[in-house]
Parts: C-alpha cells; sequence; structure tokens
C-alpha cells in the first residue's frame, strides 16, 4: 500500500500544509461528576494523518471523539482545529467561552460516524445524504443530489438512494452513516467504534469502504476501533491510552509488534487472546 | 315508558346540528389548542427554560388535579372581572384546549424522550441548526410514537364537550336537555345525544387501533 511516510511526517511537522497541525489538544480536561476522564493531555494530530486511538475502555478514546464533535462539554483546557478554537472564541486578545454559531462554524470541519449508525429513519437514504449539504452548506437540491449519488456509488449503495434506513442490513446503514459525514467534505472524519455493532460478517464491506477512502483522499482521521488489522493498515500512528493519558504512541508496526510500555502490552495481549 | 318516534324524528336534526356546531366544532379547535400549546409546554420543559418551565409545571398540576367544571366556572365569572369579555364557547374552547395541553405535554415529553439520543448527536454531527432537528428530525419521529396517545385524548375530550353546559354552551347535550325540558319528554333526545356520540366516538377509537397496529408495525 503506497502509504505516505508519516513518521518523518509527524516528526518535522511545521513547513509544508501537510505537516501542520489540524487538531491540537492543549491540557483538555474532561470530568464526569467526580469522575475524571481525562486530565491535562495534549497532543496533536497532523492534517492528513490518520490516527487509531487503542486502550482499554473508559481510558478517554471516545470521549476525545466526542469533545471533538463538541457532543460533550469542555472541562478545562483547549481545543484547536486549525487555527481556531474549537470551545472558545477571540476576544481582543483573549480566548472566551464559544457562543453556539461559533461551535457550529468550527464544527463544520468535523464529521463523524457512530457506532450505532444514527441514520434519520423518517428520511431516505438520499435524503440523509443531501439535508445537511442543503441546510448547512448551502448547496442547491441538485448539487447536493449529485453528490449524494457520487458518495452512494462510492460506498457500494447507488441503488439505494430511495430506500428507507430501516430497510438496509447494518453493513449498509453504516455505509451510509460514513456516505452522510463524507457529504459534509469535513477536513476531519471521527470513527467512534464504527463496526463494533456489526455483524461479523458485515464488518468487512465496511472496513472495505474506508480503506478506501484512506487511500484516495487525504482527509484526517482519528479513529477509535477494536479491528486492530484495519489500524495497523491504514493508521500513520497509534496512540495508546490509559486512564486518559497517552501511555504510548508511534506507527503502528512499532506498537502493534514491539510495544515497549507494559500497558501497551497487556492490553494487545487481552485484544489478540480474544480472537 | 314510551318511544315516540315522530318526536324523535322531528327533533334529530336540531340536536345533529348543535353535535356539529358545538360538540364537533369545539373538539377540534380545543384539539388544536391543545396541540399546539402542549407542544410548546413540551419544548420548553425539554429545554428547561428557566423560570418558564417552573411555572408550566405548575400549571400544569393545578390544571390535572382541579375538575373542569370547576376550571369553566373559574374562566366565565373571572375574566370579565378583568375586562375580558368572551363568548362561552371561546371560554369552552380555551378551558378544554389548556386542560387537554397539560396532558399532551406529557405525552409529547414522552414521545420526545423516546426519540434516541444518537438522533441528537447525528444533527450535532451534521451542524444541522436546533430548529431544523427538532422540526425534521425529532418531531417527525416523536409524533410517529405519540399519535396513538393523541387521538386517545381527542376522544376523551370530546366525551368532555358535555361539561360546557354549565356555562350554557349549546352544545349537543345542552339541546338535547332544553328539548326534554319544553315536552317533559327526555328519552327521545338525550337517547339520540348518546346514540350520536356512540355513532362518533366508536368508530373513531376502531380507526385508532388501526393506526396504533399500523405505526407499531411499519
Amino acid at each position: 500500500m503506497a502509504t505516505p511516510d508519516t513518521t518523518t511526517r509527524h516528526a518535522t511537522h511545521g513547513g509544508a500544509v501537510h505537516g501542520q497541525p489540524l487538531i491540537r489538544f492543549d491540557n483538555v480536561v474532561k470530568r464526569f461528576g467526580d469522575l475524571t476522564v481525562l486530565d491535562k493531555l495534549s497532543f496533536e494530530v497532523n492534517a492528513g494523518e490518520r490516527v487509531t486511538l487503542i486502550g482499554p475502555s473508559g481510558s478517554g478514546k471516545t470521549t476525545i471523539l466526542r469533545l471533538l464533535m463538541t457532543l460533550e462539554d469542555l472541562t478545562g483546557g483547549y481545543i484547536w482545529v486549525g487555527d481556531q478554537p474549537l470551545w472558545h472564541m477571540r476576544k481582543g486578545d483573549k480566548l472566551v467561552p464559544a457562543n453556539q454559531k461559533h461551535l457550529r462554524d468550527v464544527r463544520k470541519q468535523i464529521g463523524m460516524v457512530f457506532q450505532h449508525f444514527n441514520l434519520f429513519p423518517n428520511m431516505t437514504v438520499m435524503g440523509n445524504l443531501i439535508e445537511a449539504p442543503i441546510r448547512v452548506l448551502g448547496k442547491s437540491k441538485e448539487e447536493a443530489s449529485e453528490k449524494g449519488r457520487e458518495l452512494l456509488e462510492r460506498v457500494g449503495l447507488e441503488e439505494k438512494a430511495d430506500a428507507h434506513p430501516t430497510q438496509l442490513s447494518g453493513g449498509q446503514q453504516q455505509r451510509v452513516a460514513i456516505a452522510r459525514a463524507l457529504a459534509m467534505e469535513p477536513r476531519v472524519l471521527l470513527l467512534d467504534e464504527v463496526t463494533s455493532a456489526l455483524d461479523p460478517e458485515l464488518i468487512a464491506g465496511v472496513l472495505g469502504v474506508l480503506r478506501d477512502i484512506a487511500d484516495t483522499t487525504d482527509i484526517t482521521m482519528l479513529i477509535v476501533t477494536h479491528e486492530m488489522g484495519f489500524a495497523r493498515d491504514v493508521s500513520h500512528k497509534v496512540m495508546m491510552f490509559d486512564h486518559g493519558q497517552i501511555v504510548e504512541q508511534g506507527p503502528p508496526d512499532k506498537i502493534f509488534s514491539e510495544p515497549e510500555n507494559d500497558r501497551t502490552k497487556a492490553f494487545l495481549h487481552a485484544i489478540l487472546d480474544e480472537r | 315508558m314510551n318511544w315516540d318516534m315522530d318526536y324523535a324524528i322531528d327533533i334529530f336534526p336540531d340536536i345533529l346540528e348543535a353535535f356539529v356546531k358545538y360538540t364537533l366544532w369545539v373538539t377540534f379547535l380545543s384539539s388544536i389548542l391543545a396541540a399546539v400549546v402542549g407542544l410548546l409546554f413540551a419544548i420548553i420543559r425539554f429545554l428547561h427554560v428557566p423560570v418558564l418551565s417552573q411555572v408550566i409545571t405548575g400549571f400544569v398540576e393545578f390544571v390535572r388535579s382541579t375538575p373542569i367544571p370547576v376550571q369553566l366556572f373559574f374562566l366565565f365569572y373571572v375574566f370579565p372581572d378583568y375586562g375580558i369579555l368572551v363568548g362561552a364557547t371561546t371560554i369552552g374552547v380555551l378551558c378544554l384546549g389548556l386542560h387537554y395541553a397539560c396532558y399532551y405535554a406529557e405525552v409529547y415529553r414522552a414521545g420526545i424522550e423516546a426519540v434516541p439520543k444518537g438522533q441528537w448527536e447525528a444533527a450535532t454531527a451534521l451542524s444541522l441548526p436546533q430548529r431544523y432537528t427538532w422540526q425534521h428530525i425529532v418531531l417527525p419521529q416523536a409524533v410517529r410514537i405519540i399519535l396513538p396517545s393523541l387521538g386517545n385524548y381527542v376522544i376523551s375530550m370530546f366525551k368532555e364537550t358535555p361539561f360546557l353546559f354549565v356555562i350554557s354552551v349549546p352544545e349537543m347535550v345542552f339541546v338535547a336537555k332544553e328539548l326534554g325540558a319544553q315536552s317533559f319528554d327526555y328519552v327521545e333526545p338525550l337517547t339520540i345525544a348518546g346514540l350520536i356520540f356512540l355513532a362518533a366516538s366508536y368508530p373513531a377509537a376502531v380507526a385508532l387501533r388501526r393506526l396504533e397496529k399500523h405505526l407499531g408495525h411499519a
């Protein structure tokens, strides 16, 4: 597979456009009541980089994606998308909490695919694909439908445009959900355990679509998955989380073949034993 | 006890007219009022709008704990004291509409909460505006869930329209009673009124059960 050499790209960020950090967590804190999930977490993801987040459940991976999608409130710290703070607005030279409009503007650059697809059951497949581009991006119906058909073809469901989500299998629904996220032309795609709710025989189809997107676009991806083979193939970098901290990170070959941290070793052991 | 067919045929048009002009019309207007106000109540409470939510909660509790005739009397005799002069029928519609709005609000709340959280999250992930999310994603799904309950409340509201006689709205039962008083013969007019109620609400209940089944299977 012709994967660009991102190890060096990451190591030398700055300079080329692709080397710029696109996502930056700066001392991010997230608490749910008394439970601290993320404690002063800092990391960066470069434009075009595909990063897989691994770690035991409760380690904060999904929370990171949900904070980026503004589905959870930030407790402390800063999250940057490009040169804009996601949860804050500039006021003079200070950063103040963002209003709804700012949140909407910044998160337009981010798309998300969920574990349970979350398609809108009261709309057709095509409706799911075109509504947001029309309402949010201001596209014409023709333009949005054209793009919708293109995306359906890409995920292998061009004949399902007029079907309702409930008439599709889980795998098909998830492929539509991927198309729906892409229809918004995001710079960043968040994949939150997108195959966890699928029957085993449907997983390959969904991963195939994602591999194709990874191969043919330079969209930045943050991936939470238990599919280690997929993670190894598509990601430039793997981050191992435990208790809201990155305990180890590096290129997938390194993390999966020669992990250094004991917790990474134990986690990979447990995951691979399960199979 | 004799059934006088000629008398029955004679008064039937008057009773039917009262049914269509008042009973049905009041039910129709009150249902719309209840549907709209109930939705407003539900959304305000769902969004926890400060002050307004608490006021509505208090109002709902008050309305649900007092009988309709008391509420009717209250509006009928208190409104004029504040210079609000409206007809008895309008007061009837207001009273039934607001009364049922409180029940509708609960039904809407249950329906809105039955829409999975993932639907809101998907809408956020697509940056869809709040208003659009309510109108085109959440409410259409909620309505599907709650339509049968709303229908049941319309039927029960329909059967409570005779309470309006306490403020002299000439709805069907009021007219039947008046006719009885004129002829000293109550059997025919009240029987006719009862049969008209039955003829209207029974098919409605059956249709509703069908709808429920249809929505459940869809």
